[in-house]
């Protein structure tokens, strides 16, 4: 919706020419998965699940601060852990040719109050089939903010950089509350039918189970630590939170990053859904272990292309996508995290306010032009 | 209160403490193979037969429950990074002193997984197992005269047997396309020498095909006894006609490990409900390898139509039997959900299973 489309220059001809070569792309990893890619992901939940219980081990004697900072810290990465490169991954299906009925997108269930179920709806449909379509990506903004210059700007924006804080530090419950749409289901005609109550059922049961764990069974087995246990899982949530929130802020938000409009996609074609993809997604530069944190969710723009490739195998891809970038002239949005956050974060901020001056439609500058 | 009742509310709170994940996604970490556990196995050796075929040696986990023999155990392995699962029979005597079983497997052309097992299998692998299950097997009262009628990798359950009891009278007409071929023949040699075997060893290659019809030739009381056979589809098919021929059917007892093929018609579009995928199939493959090559998780068993290890509800369309064309279609509850065996039936046209 910027005033310049960074993709005119390509013809309908090329766009699908792009499409077959991702096309091809995706195809070469399908056909050398196997073994190590399995070994892979085994390797991680193992090293998961160890670090979890040792954390939680360590945290029984939170009372001393050493242990309280290392289990905190061992915690906190577990949890990161699970969220991203392990649950994202699994519930996105990038495992399910192993056909092992431990490691399934059917199966799985993740450290979060969204239950997986209603997560993979909102997440694998509509996002990732509605990538940065205003009105249609709830992504965008999560419903609570202005993204783009030209949605209205409305007083109640003045404090999205509050909200956005707010949803930050409690990240999963936002994403509990948008997985329910709970924006449009609370209105007075939809919030008692039998499909929303059960779902809102399934959600408080998770946050039950996960609340119990984390605040009541973990810091009661604390004994005499019961206190610093409790801070210790809140502290560990709130790095989760923040930590996640962030990478997943950069994926879609920088500048330069494309937002579409909704009459754009009508009739797309696989090579139009490729560069939407392409064009509205951002990368994370950094080290393999930033790569790892993020669930490689800083391969963003790959992981929007093949949303269902196994996350190890990103890093090679992005190597083949991004000399697609450079061949058909297009800007791939890439920087290292604390930039992209930083510039994320302006963002934010200046479309709380109103658009600077009035906008000048493209077209009437051109006419405006043309009389002078 | 009862231990068992104790055990189930501390195995409740334990849950509690493991949420999201369970107290056995834990445990599977250190052990595998404990009671309680799904059933597994670890590859404790693995000893060649011939070129083509190996006897690989399994400690079953805890909840293992032993088998008769004859029977075949299912067994799933991670060949390329893809679980996969195929029926063995038990070679192992039911007596075994150390608890472990064996399969003997031989590798066919193009066979993953028992390629795998022949070929690359590796001592210390972790395999899944279920409960051995199968009715190839001897009746309570040992018959007085029996006939194995076997040949290539059918020799394995008949093996089971013959290494499990000590018959009165007992003859095997085994085929084989060379001598080296022959699974076994050094133990199959070893019970002659014994005098608790005749043997009948037909090389294929140099001797032809066994002609089932002049059975007679190689083993006159043929008729009078009871016979396990098992082996390639056409010597199936033969004997069960030969048998038939003589009215003797009741005393003959098959064991296939492939299905007969038969009809193929129109495919389509192939939709699994749950985990909301849609793929084309054509109308010979059977729904079970569709979903499993689109990353579906299917269960499987036999797969050949035996077990109903692999039934699915079939929600919409139709389904065509592999075996016999019959058509089966869903029905209009929408509860009451018609199974079908994913394994031997093949996309009639759009339908919709519940995976």
């Amino acid at each position: 919706m910027t005033a310049i489309d960074p993709t005119a220059h390509l013809t309908a001809e090329q766009i699908e020419e792009l499409g077959r070569e991702l096309d091809a792309i995706r195809d070469e990893i399908i056909a050398s998965r196997g073994e190590k890619d399995a070994a892979y992901i085994r390797k991680v939940i193992s090293v998961q699940r160890k670090l979890e219980l040792t954390s939680r081990g360590i945290l029984l004697f939170s009372l001393f601060p050493p242990a309280w900072i290392i289990g905190t810290a061992g915690l906190s990465v577990a949890k990161i852990m699970d969220n991203m490169e392990i649950g994202h991954n699994i519930l996105h299906g990038q495992w399910d040719w192993m056909r092992d009925p431990k490691i399934h997108s059917t199966t799985w269930e993740w450290d979060h109050v969204s239950p997986a179920e209603q997560w993979k709806h909102s997440h694998n449909e509509l996002h990732h089939t509605y990538t940065n379509v205003i009105g249609k990506d709830n992504d965008l903004g999560y419903g609570i903010m202005r993204v783009d210059e030209d949605q209205k700007w409305h007083p109640m924006h003045l404090g999205q950089p509050l909200w956005n804080f707010i949803n930050a530090c409690f990240f999963e419950y936002g994403i509990a509350a948008y997985d329910l749409e709970l924006g449009k289901n609370l209105h007075k005609r939809r919030r008692n039918r039998p499909e929303f109550r059960a779902r809102a059922a399934a959600v408080g049961r998770k946050i039950r189970k996960q609340v119990l764990k984390d605040y009541v069974i973990h810091p009661l087995l604390s004994g005499p630590s019961f206190l610093t246990t409790l801070a210790a899982t809140f502290t560990a949530n709130l790095v989760r939170n923040l930590w996640s929130h962030s990478v997943i802020m950069c994926g879609h938000f920088p500048e330069g990053v494309q937002v579409f409009e909704r009459r754009s996609i009508k009739g797309e074609t696989r090579g139009q859904w490729y560069l939407r993809q392409m064009m509205g997604s951002a990368n994370i530069s950094g080290s393999k272990a930033m790569h790892f944190m993020t669930g490689n969710l800083s391969h963003q723009i790959e992981h929007h292309l093949f949303p269902d490739l196994p996350s190890n195998r990103y890093a090679e891809v992005a190597v083949k996508v991004k000399a697609l970038f450079e061949k058909y002239e297009l800007e791939y949005v890439t920087g290292p995290l604390p930039k992209q956050v930083f510039s994320a974060w302006r963002k934010v901020i200046r479309l709380s306010l109103p658009n600077k001056k009035p906008k000048v439609k493209a077209s009437d500058r051109d006419k405006e032009l043309v009389a002078a | 209160m009862t231990s068992a009742a104790l055990r189930s509310r501390a195995w409740k709170l334990l849950e509690l403490v493991t949420t999201p994940l369970l107290p056995s996604d834990y445990l599977d970490l250190v052990s595998p193979l404990r009671a309680g556990a799904d059933l597994r196995g670890r590859i404790e050796a693995v000893h060649h037969e011939t070129a083509d075929a190996a006897t690989i040696v399994i400690r079953p986990g805890k909840g293992w429950r032993g088998h008769v023999a004859g029977q075949y155990v299912r067994v799933g392995i991670d060949v390329d990074g893809v679980r996969l699962w195929r029926a063995y029979s038990v070679t192992s005597p039911t007596s075994r002193a150390d608890g472990r079983i064996t399969i003997t497997v031989k590798a066919i052309p193009d066979g993953k997984v028992s390629n795998h097992l022949v070929r690359r299998a590796k001592p210390g692998t972790i395999i899944h197992l279920d409960q051995a299950t199968g009715e190839f097997v001897l009746p309570a009262a040992t018959p007085a005269k029996v006939l194995y009628l076997t040949a290539g990798s059918g020799i394995t359950p008949a093996m089971g047997m013959l290494r499990d009891t000590r018959f009165a009278d007992v003859v095997m007409v085994h085929s084989a396309p060379r001598q080296e071929d022959v699974i076994f023949r050094k133990d199959l040699h070893d019970l002659v020498a014994d005098k608790a075997l005749t043997l009948k060893e037909l090389h294929t290659d140099a001797d032809g095909m066994l002609d089932v019809a002049k059975l007679h030739e190689l083993v006159p009381d043929w008729a009078e006894r009871e016979t396990w056979a098992c082996g390639p589809a056409g010597l199936l098919d033969a004997a069960e006609a030969h048998w038939a021929e003589h009215g003797i059917a009741e005393k003959l007892h098959t064991e296939r490990f492939r299905p007969s093929v038969v009809v193929a018609g129109e495919g389509g579009e192939v939709t699994f409900g749950k985990t909301g995928k849609t793929v084309a199939a054509d109308g010979a493959t059977p729904l079970l390898n569709v979903g499993e090559e689109a990353g579906v998780l299917m269960p499987s068993g036999c797969r050949m139509g035996i077990c109903f290890g692999c039934v699915t509800p079939l929600k919409a369309g139709a389904v065509r039997d592999l075996r016999t064309g019959e058509i089966t279609e869903a029905s209009d509850s929408p509860t009451a959900h018609v199974l079908v065996q994913t394994c031997v039936s093949a996309a009639a046209g759009p339908c919709e299973l519940e995976r």
